[in-house]
């Protein structure tokens, strides 16, 4: 009887250490060990982590001066835009959903708790400068924004093994957005590469088409590649045929004309000087294309030049350099277009016009896409003042509610935020986010951040990852209402898990069930509820038997709503 | 998606065919998201009207995708004996005349349902591209993505189920997309039919479940509606449209379909212990259900090392899941309106490289077809038993060669869907469904 005694004494004081164990280690992983305690972002006037708010006011008024002139000029074009067309104007968006909309541009999630009670410290109407601030200084930004433009750069596959290192690429370009390069070097990086793809990962701008050539660099995807994401032209057609309805017009203006074959191969001979050169990668070496164009007998010898604006072309120079040079010169205003047209859609979530890639030299989209390109050029390429740009613009602060009614033409014409679906990392994102009280980023635990990389690849490659073509997706699936409703990923996040849920967290530790309607709203869906929601859910809580469950309900609610899932 | 009208075709297999190309104007006019999001929303209730009044029974695909590149020598085209004929021997068949792997011993007995083509050729030897190649028709493209079969059939045919109609089991990484079509269009993923279907189980009681439902569009979204965009629902974000579509599905009983234990053991043990053997029994359940297309993917056919070992082995797999699937199509009448196609992304070197592998080899390689108007015990082209191996004529060592193209056109044909018509992409671009031309050596119709 005594042995037994002792061995359930045992047994209780091991059980007790163990949950001890288990206990410091939930407090250590969920991040409530940090100096502001998770209570705190229930009130809205408390001290928050120091980076949340890292950006000073002053620091965001100078920078708000520095782009008054430029922002004046687009909003100009706007209105000027609105007036012409007879169409009326939303009312600006209120700071949160401002917020919100900076936050899934920049960072593919919604903001925290933790992130707005701190922009609760701050003077309303410097709220969205300031965090806009500390999202361009947030590592979460430079890895999103790399991610973003590797998809745009090389795509998604992964190409052929060794050669191209696609991690690599991704992880320059980081970097670079980390160091604010300007777009003018980033372009000269690519176009130039050279040496090998793993000491210099730009060199997999090439390597990454060595999988359809043989081993080296092959000039035509390259060609096409170039003309889409640095020029704004969609030329593939010519590879295979002169074009005969208008489609794609080159050369100058006022004198264009239709686009050749050649206007294609010669864009693709650039490339050929771009040598395999064994152990040391790629190197630079003379122009050797040939190619038989449609109806010749004979392979001809191709030159290399460009498409319109010969003038800007440097005679002399190696060959990847000049057309660098090229695209890179502060005249050459089309590849200027191409690098705001694609910033703009990554703001916005969809193209300003037709297509991000596609921006006829016939054609203007939009007078806010002239002002914007010039205003790019004479501040030096400079991405960060570029996002500034836009961000502080009457159409990104549009509210995408008015009092009218609103038409597919008033969202064409930005008189309103248009409403533009998610994109799957970004849904993954909103979610994980949402059930997190505190900001998931590289300051969070292990823990959290392996469990948030986890959760979001493997939701992505079941909601159906875009590809490269991330501003073409406007479809709704059966598996993506299926997992929302039933996948693990959501359940896991909603359910009354203590250490981990935002679910958990406000049904523990706010003041009254109104508050934990007002702290899931905030959370999730980054808005307080209206007075109808408010009463509803609050009545939903207090009728059930388990509030636990009524506040999960609320949850998968909110994570399932339309407002979750799209950008407004 | 508005459909272009049908217009001449050639065997031109370049990047885009010149002839068919519009006014960038008249296209760009052609369609907004708006517009697209109103036709899919009108297909999905046209589909359900379709369900409700044609009887009828629609084509089927079951596609038995080979990932990795399965050895012409080592399935369907053997040369025992010969200096490139490895150490596979070669066994007669149901079909007079016509012999294949002896690694393939119950599949010979059913060949008599079945067609060969043993000259398929391609230019993408890499698997990433060969694999979009093959299951698109088309070869890589930078400025679109190609819709592969099922898509195209489910994009054509919108009669269907409660279930998805395009479906994918052990995906294999490479399930079959909408491509330009949409992600509506994309397979729905399962894995071993040995376990529940992913995400169909709510996870609450019924009525906690409904009440959540309930909420939702009668709280949050009513709220989200205020003041923005006319006909929210209908034209953008059809949110509740597919939220329907899914709950139908989560109760249907057609989902008993996916459930291969409810079979007998002796089926089951004739399809083989494996996960692609159990997936393969599925498919033939779901298309008796409105499936329109299932894709099961088998790997392990990558012998870059030790060929003859890779081979067998996944021919051990695919042997009696295939036989028993043209077996039990057959008996059960279903064959006449489905179709089966077996193959890879691309065939193996004739040469047998120093590690006793054989690598990748586009140019000259074998399909199985079997069903839907595909004649029977039929062989199609075939590659030299002594090849030149001239590596600037490759087409020297392949008798009556047919490209990827002819093999998509062929397949649309037999399931009935018109192959030269012109789609169009969302930017407008018009598309053929097939570059190619219908193998007509291969079809009784």
């Amino acid at each position: 009887m005594t042995r037994v005694r002792n061995f359930i004494s045992v047994l209780c004081r091991l059980g007790w250490f163990v949950l001890m164990v288990m206990l410091a280690f939930g407090y250590l992983v969920s991040g409530l060990s940090e100096k502001q305690s998770t209570v705190g972002v229930f009130g809205s006037h408390k001290t928050m982590r120091t980076s949340a708010v890292s950006t000073t006011r002053a620091d965001a008024g100078a920078i708000g001066e520095a782009i008054r002139g430029s922002v004046e000029k687009i909003d100009a074009d706007r209105n000027q835009r609105l007036k012409g067309l007879g169409l009326n104007h939303s009312q600006p968006a209120d700071w949160l959903t401002v917020c919100r909309r900076m936050s899934l541009a920049l960072v593919g999630s919604g903001l925290s708790l933790e992130e707005i009670r701190a922009l609760e410290q701050v003077d309303e109407p410097k709220r969205e400068s300031v965090h806009l601030e500390n999202l361009l200084r947030d590592e979460r930004f430079h890895h999103y924004w790399a991610e973003r433009w590797t998809r745009f750069l090389v795509g998604t596959d992964g190409g052929q093994f060794i050669v191209y290192r696609r991690r690599r690429f991704r992880i320059w370009l980081a970097e670079v957005f980390s160091e604010n390069q300007p777009y003018d070097q980033i372009v000269r990086s690519l176009l130039t590469a050279e040496g090998l793809w793993t000491d210099k990962p730009q060199v997999n701008f090439l390597t990454a088409t060595f999988d359809s050539n043989d081993g080296s660099a092959d000039p035509v995807r390259l060609a096409a590649r170039t003309a889409r994401v640095f020029l704004g032209l969609r030329i593939d057609c010519l590879q295979c045929h002169n074009d005969f309805l208008g489609n794609v017009n080159l050369g100058d203006a006022p004198d264009l004309r239709e686009g050749t074959q050649q206007d294609f191969h010669q864009l693709a001979a650039f490339f050929t000087s771009a040598k395999t050169n064994g152990l040391q990668g790629v190197k630079d070496g003379e122009v050797d294309y040939s190619y038989k164009y449609l109806n010749d007998e004979d392979e001809t010898d191709v030159k290399a030049a460009v498409p319109f604006l010969s003038e800007l072309l440097p005679a002399t120079g190696k060959p990847r350099a000049r057309l660098a040079a090229w695209v890179t010169h502060s005249e050459n205003h089309q590849a200027a277009r191409a690098a705001v047209s694609h910033v703009w859609a990554l703001m916005f979530g969809r193209s300003m016009g037709n297509a991000v890639d596609n921006l006829p030299l016939d054609e203007w989209e939009h007078p806010m896409m002239d002002s914007l390109a010039r205003d790019f050029v004479q501040h030096d390429f400079d991405l960060r003042r570029l996002i500034r740009v836009i961000a502080a613009s009457q159409a990104f602060r549009a509210d995408s509610r008015a009092a009218f009614e609103i038409t597919p033409e008033h969202e064409r014409n930005f008189a309103v935020f248009p409403l533009v679906r998610l994109r799957p990392e970004q849904v993954a994102g909103a979610i994980i986010q949402a059930a997190r009280i505190k900001t998931t980023d590289r300051e969070s635990s292990f823990f959290l951040q392996l469990q948030t990389m986890a959760g979001t690849n493997d939701f992505v490659t079941q909601y159906g990852d875009v590809g490269e073509d991330e501003f073409n997706s406007d479809s709704i699936t059966v598996t993506q209402r299926l997992l929302m409703m039933n996948g693990k990923l959501l359940r896991e996040l909603v359910e009354a898990n203590p250490l981990l849920n935002t679910s958990a967290h406000v049904g523990m530790f706010a003041e009254s069930n109104e508050q934990i309607v007002q702290l899931l709203y905030v959370a999730m869906l980054n808005r307080y509820p209206t007075t109808e929601e408010l009463q509803h859910f609050v009545s939903r809580i207090e009728c059930s038997e388990d509030s636990d469950e009524a506040v999960e309900d609320l949850a998968w609610i909110l994570l399932n709503s339309s407002e979750l899932a799209w950008n407004h | 998606m508005n459909a272009m009208p049908e217009s001449g075709h050639g065997r031109d297999v370049s990047l885009c065919d010149y002839q068919h190309h519009m006014s960038r104007r008249t296209l760009l006019g052609a369609g907004g998201g708006s517009l697209m999001m109103s036709a899919i929303a009108q297909r999905l209730v046209r589909a359900d009207e379709q369900q409700k009044t044609d009887p009828s029974r629609p084509k089927s695909v079951i596609l038995l995708w080979l990932q990795g590149g399965p050895s012409q020598l080592e399935t369907f085209d053997p040369h025992p004996g010969g200096i490139h004929g490895g150490d596979a021997s070669a066994i007669t068949t149901s079909v007079r005349g016509v012999q294949i792997s002896d690694l393939l011993p119950q599949t010979a007995e059913q060949m008599h349902l079945a067609s060969l083509v043993r000259s398929v050729t391609s230019k993408e030897g890499d698997h990433e591209r060969a694999v979009y190649n093959i299951k698109t028709g088309y070869r890589p493209d930078p400025t679109l993505k190609h819709p592969s079969v099922g898509a195209v059939l489910c994009h054509a045919d919108q009669a269907g189920a409660d279930i998805p109609r395009h479906i994918s089991i052990v995906p294999n990484g490479f399930p079959g997309r909408g491509g330009y079509l949409g992600a509506a269009y994309d397979a729905f993923k399962i894995y071993d039919p040995a376990q529940p279907v992913p995400d169909i189980r709510r996870s609450v009681s019924e009525s906690r479940f409904e009440q959540r439902v309930a909420d939702l569009y009668g709280v949050v979204e009513r709220e989200f509606r205020k003041g923005r965009l006319q006909q929210l629902e209908s034209t953008r974000t059809l949110h509740r449209t597919v939220t329907d579509v899914a709950l139908r599905m989560m109760s249907s009983q057609q989902l008993d379909a996916f459930n291969v234990a409810s079979e007998p053991e002796s089926v089951l043990e004739s399809f083989g212990d494996s996960a692609f053997g159990r997936g393969v029994l599925a498919a033939s359940r779901l298309i008796e259900v409105g499936a329109r297309c299932v894709e099961v993917s088998l790997g392990g056919w990558d012998s870059h090392i030790t060929n003859h070992a890779l081979q067998s082995a996944a021919c051990d797999k695919l042997d009696p899941a295939l036989s028993s699937l043209l077996k039990r199509l057959e008996e059960r009448d279903l064959l006449s309106t489905t179709l089966v196609v077996c193959g890879g992304e691309f065939g193996r070197t004739p040469s047998i490289n120093p590690a006793e592998g054989r690598d990748h080899w586009p140019h000259g390689f074998s399909v199985l077809m079997a069903g839907c108007g595909i004649r029977r015990g039929t062989v199609h082209g075939g590659t030299a038993r002594t090849p030149v191996l001239d590596p600037d004529r490759p087409m020297l060592d392949v008798a009556d060669p047919v490209t990827v193209g002819d093999l998509h056109a062929t397949i649309l044909k037999a399931l009935g869907v018109d192959y030269r018509e012109e789609l169009e992409t969302p930017i407008g671009r018009p598309m053929k469904r097939s570059e190619g031309e219908p193998i007509d050596a291969i079809l009784d119709v």
